[in-house]
């Protein structure tokens, strides 16, 4: 298992959070979550509590957050199912951090439609910033992934840094995004492509050129 | 150029590409919850019938005829062991993971009223009580304009009780998953959302008898419900004038890899492979001539040589046709220079990734058809290894519980099949080389 997360050492990690509790708005939020469910299968939240806790983590920390056992234990309480199951389902979905990660999770698509248009470029980027796979980097701002497809095919290759996608990358690209977020600017999010908006097909319209300028209402034209 | 391409009257995702704002009232202008209750008042079997009519065949890959998956849901809501009535769901699948898919994203960012809207009626017709829009964990920000968009349905009372006037009570939930390929599988999909790991379940029982929280369950994919409104309004001869037979309607082909320009785009079914890249895509990157091969329809599907593709009408039969499959349509297009057996072999490392691990055949098999193809892909191994290799994607097709396996074993075939000569080439340049560098080990 080498890709396995390095756990920290448990009796550290009871002490630091040992108390995790979650706050007055994200317990408004959990009951909202909770009625989604019918009566008596609460368990269904386990995923969107799993990671609002991620989430609250992440703010403690300045991080993307993770999900210290502890938590995992709250949320496993509050459900009312063995903690276990809970710890199951935190291991088997990837996106649950089971170790730290640092100021930004840089999780590079790397699957064969990003592959094609040039993910290694992204990936080289990303190594000449001081980033290896699966690491994070020292002053504890990156942490570097490789993932499996995100669903952006027709703008690759794609980088998602926490909740946000940069797509139609190349090495320049990348390297502007990451220099941008080193020095706490928030670069543009989407495509990176100049003249783009989002996945129609560059430059001249091909399809749908009246919607570009107005929100054109094609019932008009139905009869026709 | 023969082909009628779909004018921009027929494309039912008018703001596919997010020109204007998803809102509910731009939506509503553009034609979205235009007399809703209406369509309801058409009855359950009307509109089924409809559907049926309409040649929609499920958007997700499989392509199921839709109006014939409704019909299997109970008429008479089952009792529980109580004697109280079970609730009927649909479950609508948003897991978009299949790599070369980004269809269900642009729906969802761009035109969720569609969707929440084909929720309600495709609800109805099936007697659900609600729905649940599974959406995949790595799509945040898409399923944030999901959640404001349920939220706009539910403040208009478009959703809820007496949903848009239309006397029938309704709700749609938003569940996000979490990273797991495996739970665009509808089983899984199902675990996941009882809150568990989302490993298939056997069949039987399918869905429509015991699906989410053992009530009857239909999973259809988000491109099969956004369209259903539009359908019912232009009526099922309009939807199915486009296509040939038993493969009819419009449908997003999403186009990734050497293409002068990627897009998502919507056009009428049968769509030649040529005229979709010419009109849309600007062309293969340095012409036609450098066209190698394609994968028409998500990785899944096994890979087309240049030659069998290029006239190739885009739909369910005519990618069978040529041994392959229309999936999602993924249409993901490889120039001459690529090193096909690296592409191949990185959708190995893949399914090695996702397999949930429940199946022997599977969970070993996934991962030593990777290290195998990683092998492949450096020349070092004996051309006998490719019919060893073969033989054991053989074993691994058809042996599992879900078609994971199956998604896995596929693309080796494919490439087995069509470029087997450029896998010896490697191997006997290869050989003489001296030793290969070590491979990784079993994990």
């Amino acid at each position: 298992m080498a890709d396995a997360p390095n756990i920290p050492d448990e009796a550290e990690v009871r002490a630091k959070w040992g108390g995790f509790a979650f706050t007055a708005a994200n317990v408004k939020k959990a009951k909202e979550i909770i009625a989604r469910y019918p009566a008596g299968r609460q368990r269904s939240a386990v995923m969107p509590l799993l990671d609002l806790a991620q989430r609250q983590v992440g703010a403690d920390t300045q991080t993307q957050g993770w999900l210290p056992v502890p938590v995992i234990e709250y949320v496993a309480a509050m459900l009312e199912m063995p903690y276990m199951r809970a710890y199951e389902v935190a291991s088997f979905y990837t996106m649950y951090n089971l170790a730290p990660v640092g100021r930004y999770h840089v999780q590079v698509c790397g699957t064969t439609p990003c592959l094609l248009r040039g993910s290694d470029d992204v990936m080289a980027a990303c190594k000449n910033k001081g980033m290896n796979k699966g690491k994070t980097t020292p002053d504890g701002l990156f942490t570097l992934t490789e993932v499996e497809c995100m669903g952006n095919c027709a703008s690759a290759p794609m980088v998602q840094i926490n909740d946000d996608n940069y797509e139609d990358l190349d090495y320049d690209r990348t390297m502007a995004i990451l220099d941008a977020l080193e020095t706490g600017k928030q670069p543009k999010t989407g495509t990176q492509e100049p003249g783009r908006h989002t996945v129609e097909p560059l430059g001249e319209p091909t399809n749908l050129a009246a919607m570009v300028g107005g929100n054109h209402d094609y019932r008009k034209e139905w009869a026709k | 150029m023969s082909f009628d391409f779909l004018s921009d009257k027929d494309r039912i995702f008018t703001n596919v590409y997010g020109y204007q704002p998803w809102n509910l009232k731009a939506a509503q202008k553009r034609g979205d919850w235009d007399k809703t209750a209406a369509l309801i008042k058409l009855g359950q079997d009307a509109i089924i019938e409809e559907i049926k009519a309409s040649g929609l065949r499920g958007r997700g890959g499989a392509g199921f005829p839709t109006g014939m998956k409704w019909s299997f849901m109970p008429k008479q809501a089952p009792l529980d062991r109580d004697g109280n009535p079970r609730p009927s769901f649909l479950v609508i699948n948003a897991d978009e993971s299949e790599p070369g898919s980004c269809k269900d994203r642009e729906i969802i960012r761009h035109d969720p009223h569609k969707l929440i809207e084909g929720a309600l009626i495709a609800g109805f017709a099936m007697r659900a009580r609600a729905a649940y829009i599974y959406i995949r964990g790595e799509y945040i920000r898409e399923a944030e304009t999901l959640f404001a968009a349920v939220q706009e349905a539910y403040d208009a009372g478009l959703l809820g009780k007496n949903a848009a006037k239309s006397g029938y009570d309704f709700d749609v939930f938003v569940h996000r998953g979490a990273g797991a390929y495996i739970c665009g599988e509808e089983t899984a999909m199902i675990e996941s959302l009882e809150g568990k790991k989302g490993q298939p379940r056997l069949k039987p029982p399918f869905p429509a008898g015991a699906g989410l929280y053992g009530c009857p369950t239909t999973v259809n994919n988000v491109e099969s419900i956004a369209v259903v409104p539009t359908i019912l309004r232009r009526g099922a001869s309009w939807f199915n004038s486009f296509g040939r037979d038993n493969n009819k309607g419009t449908k997003l082909f999403q186009i990734s890899g050497h293409v002068d320009r990627p897009c998502v785009v919507e056009e009428a079914m049968s769509i030649p492979f040529r005229d979709l890249i010419e009109k849309h895509c600007g062309g293969i990157r340095g012409g036609w001539d450098n066209l190698l091969a394609v994968i028409p329809g998500g990785s899944s599907v096994p890979l087309v040589p240049a030659e069998q593709i290029m006239d190739a009408p885009m739909d369910f039969d005519g990618l069978r046709d040529v041994g392959s499959g229309l999936g999602t349509a993924a249409v993901i297009v490889m120039d001459k220079s690529t090193d096909i057996v690296q592409a191949i072999s990185r959708l190995s490392y893949f399914y090695k990734h996702e397999s949930c691990g429940q199946c022997t055949p599977c969970r070993e098999g996934t991962g030593w058809m990777w290290r195998v193809m990683e092998k492949m892909r450096v020349g070092d191994a004996d051309i006998s290894d490719i019919d060893t290799l073969y033989e054991v994607t053989k074993q691994v097709e058809g042996h599992t519980i879900c078609a994971l396996g199956d998604a896995a074993a596929w693309p080796i075939q494919g490439l087995i099949k069509h470029f087997r000569p450029e896998m010896e080439r490697r191997i006997n340049e290869r050989k003489g080389a001296g030793d290969a560098p070590m491979m990784e080990a079993a994990e």
